[in-house]
């Protein structure tokens, strides 16, 4: 009989536990919204988003972060441009060209890529990066161009993980099939295989678009971050996440909850990700 | 395609080398210290930060996430509500940036429970952000134990508590394991969440409510400071050195599992 207590009593104790995430995303929501919305209200919804002027020293201060926003679409943009051909081309090639003894020591390259801090990335970006562009393009170095290829390289992983799962998962039969008509190793690859497995390289570009928006340390460190619209991609940026963590050490009062509030409008981006990353892998199982 | 996958690894091997090249001369017995000073820029009280830090996380973390595990795979039924709900938050959760857990915590914990910027604070948000690593982790250990270990240990007159601590667990620890060992490298890696969360203070923290900076903050602190860049490049190797030893163990791990499955 004690036993079969203690078995319940265990049971419980799992649920408890098991219940700890939708308490933590329940936490997060209510505490970001509960102190980001007001502000927004107090800015107004639309001064906060559509406003051009980040001044929060000024009297009387503005607070819009349109600047931020087309930065961090901006810079996502880039990384998507450099990140993705490489990394699915790198997926196919990991997936359906490289030996078996290449790709025991390849594998797990990728996965250290994926480790790799961002704070690394970023110094990286720093030390080398910004220099380069700068000897190569002018400017400072310190630009969307630079951020772009840094996030660029930290989404590979993401992709490349991804999108070797989803070109793995895609039937023998495709490729025999089209073996069997003719088309040489490539073509079976990029014209019967590559569409076969869209939807899941379409999901691992949404996770790259996602972890691109959220990284910050990184971006801090090479884009720049002049709060003001950008006119040229040698021109420096500030995203959303690098408004937040540049400026929370001393922003006070309505200049700290609007920085809250850009909290709250990126945490909105990234849901909206997430929902349209879910969907789509929704549609592949 | 070729040149896809050469320049996708030449970048790897580039940011490896030149970061190793650049550091290792200035890994010195002065950069382990116990005292931290602008004359001194001790490494050494930030590596016991790292230590405390991951030490206290898992400590949170992995029972939560292992008994979420238990709870997903063993006991509910997969029609179940409430573990589509757990399902969808758990997802969420590995999606949210760190940069949001950061101000969540500096919300929640920092001044809505009153920790202050102190280790406390800081591990307690970084429960919440490797809590989805592990569950998955657990999940997928899980799943792959064969049903006819759970049967036979049944079929034996085994009660179910039993036989998850004493058959289940132990054929699952090995990818539960490495789980653990990614979360330690997310944890070891993390600066955003826990700038304004644990603060920055560069020394050996004395109890659990003071503030202290983990080997991954030293390096924000030194590179965007611009004084102590050689510093900086010998704590990204040390950063480095500790990553790619995670990385391989796990790797590893994860082998001699796939190995186990084969047999």
């Amino acid at each position: 009989m004690k036993s079969k207590t203690f078995e319940k009593l265990m049971e419980i104790i799992f649920l408890i536990s098991a219940s700890f995430s939708i308490i933590a995303v329940f936490l997060i929501c209510f505490f970001m919204f509960a102190n980001g919305v007001p502000a927004i209200g107090k800015i107004g919804i639309l001064d906060f988003i559509l406003g051009k002027d980040w001044s929060p020293s000024n009297i009387p201060p503005s607070f819009g972060i349109f600047p931020m926003i087309v930065g961090s679409i901006y810079v996502t943009i880039g990384a998507i441009i450099i990140g993705v051909p490489i990394g699915v081309l790198t997926a196919i090639f990991l997936a359906k060209f490289c030996t078996k003894s290449l790709y025991r020591f390849l594998k797990p390259a990728v996965n250290l890529m994926a480790g790799i801090p961002s704070i690394i990335y970023g110094f990286f970006g720093l030390v080398v990066l910004v220099p380069v562009t700068r000897k190569l393009f002018g400017g400072t170095g310190n630009s969307i161009l630079t951020a772009s290829i840094l996030l660029g390289i930290m989404i590979l992983p993401t992709i490349i993980g991804l999108s070797e799962a989803a070109i793995r998962s895609v039937p023998k039969s495709y490729y025999e099939g089209a073996i069997a008509l003719g088309a040489t190793h490539e073509y079976s690859v990029f014209f019967a295989m590559l569409p076969a497995a869209k939807s899941g390289i379409l999901s691992s570009i949404v996770l790259g678009i996602g972890r691109a928006i959220g990284e910050t340390m990184a971006v801090v460190m090479v884009a720049g971050n002049q709060a003001r619209m950008p006119n040229g991609i040698l021109k420096g940026i500030r995203t959303l996440t690098a408004n937040i963590v540049i400026e929370m050490g001393y922003a006070a009062d309505l200049h700290r909850e609007a920085l809250i509030g850009t909290g709250v409008v990126l945490f909105v981006f990234i849901l909206l990700i997430n929902g349209l990353f879910s969907v789509l892998k929704r549609k592949v199982t | 395609m070729f040149f896809s996958g050469f320049s996708t690894f030449s970048i790897l091997f580039i940011i490896i080398g030149y970061i190793l090249i650049k550091g290792v001369p200035y890994i010195k017995p002065s950069l382990f210290a116990l005292e931290y000073n602008t004359q001194n820029v001790s490494l050494f009280p930030a590596v016991v930060t790292t230590l405390i830090m991951t030490f206290l996380s898992l400590l949170i973390a992995a029972p939560i996430g292992i008994f979420t595990g238990f709870y997903l795979i063993e006991y509910a039924s997969s029609s179940n509500k409430l573990v589509e709900v757990i399902r969808i938050t758990s997802e969420t959760l590995s999606g949210i940036p760190s940069i949001v857990y950061g101000l969540f915590g500096l919300l929640f914990f920092v001044t809505t429970l009153g920790l202050s910027f102190s280790i406390a604070a800081g591990c307690l948000t970084l429960s919440i952000m490797i809590l989805p690593l592990i569950i998955r982790a657990t999940e997928e250990a899980l799943l792959a134990v064969p049903n006819t270990l759970r049967e036979a240990s049944f079929g034996l007159g085994a009660g179910k508590l039993r036989t998850i601590f004493r058959v289940v667990l132990p054929t699952a620890l090995p990818g539960i394991f490495a789980g653990i060992i990614l979360a330690i490298g997310r944890i070891v890696g993390e600066t955003a969440a826990l700038i304004y969360t644990a603060g920055t203070v560069p020394q050996i923290p004395k109890n659990l409510l003071s503030s202290g900076r983990t080997l991954a903050i030293h390096m924000y602190s030194l590179s965007s400071e611009g004084l102590y860049t050689n510093e900086a490049y010998a704590t990204a190797v040390i950063l480095l050195i500790v990553v790619i030893g995670i990385n391989g163990l796990s790797s590893l791990i994860a082998k001699r599992l796939k190995g186990d499955l084969n047999e």
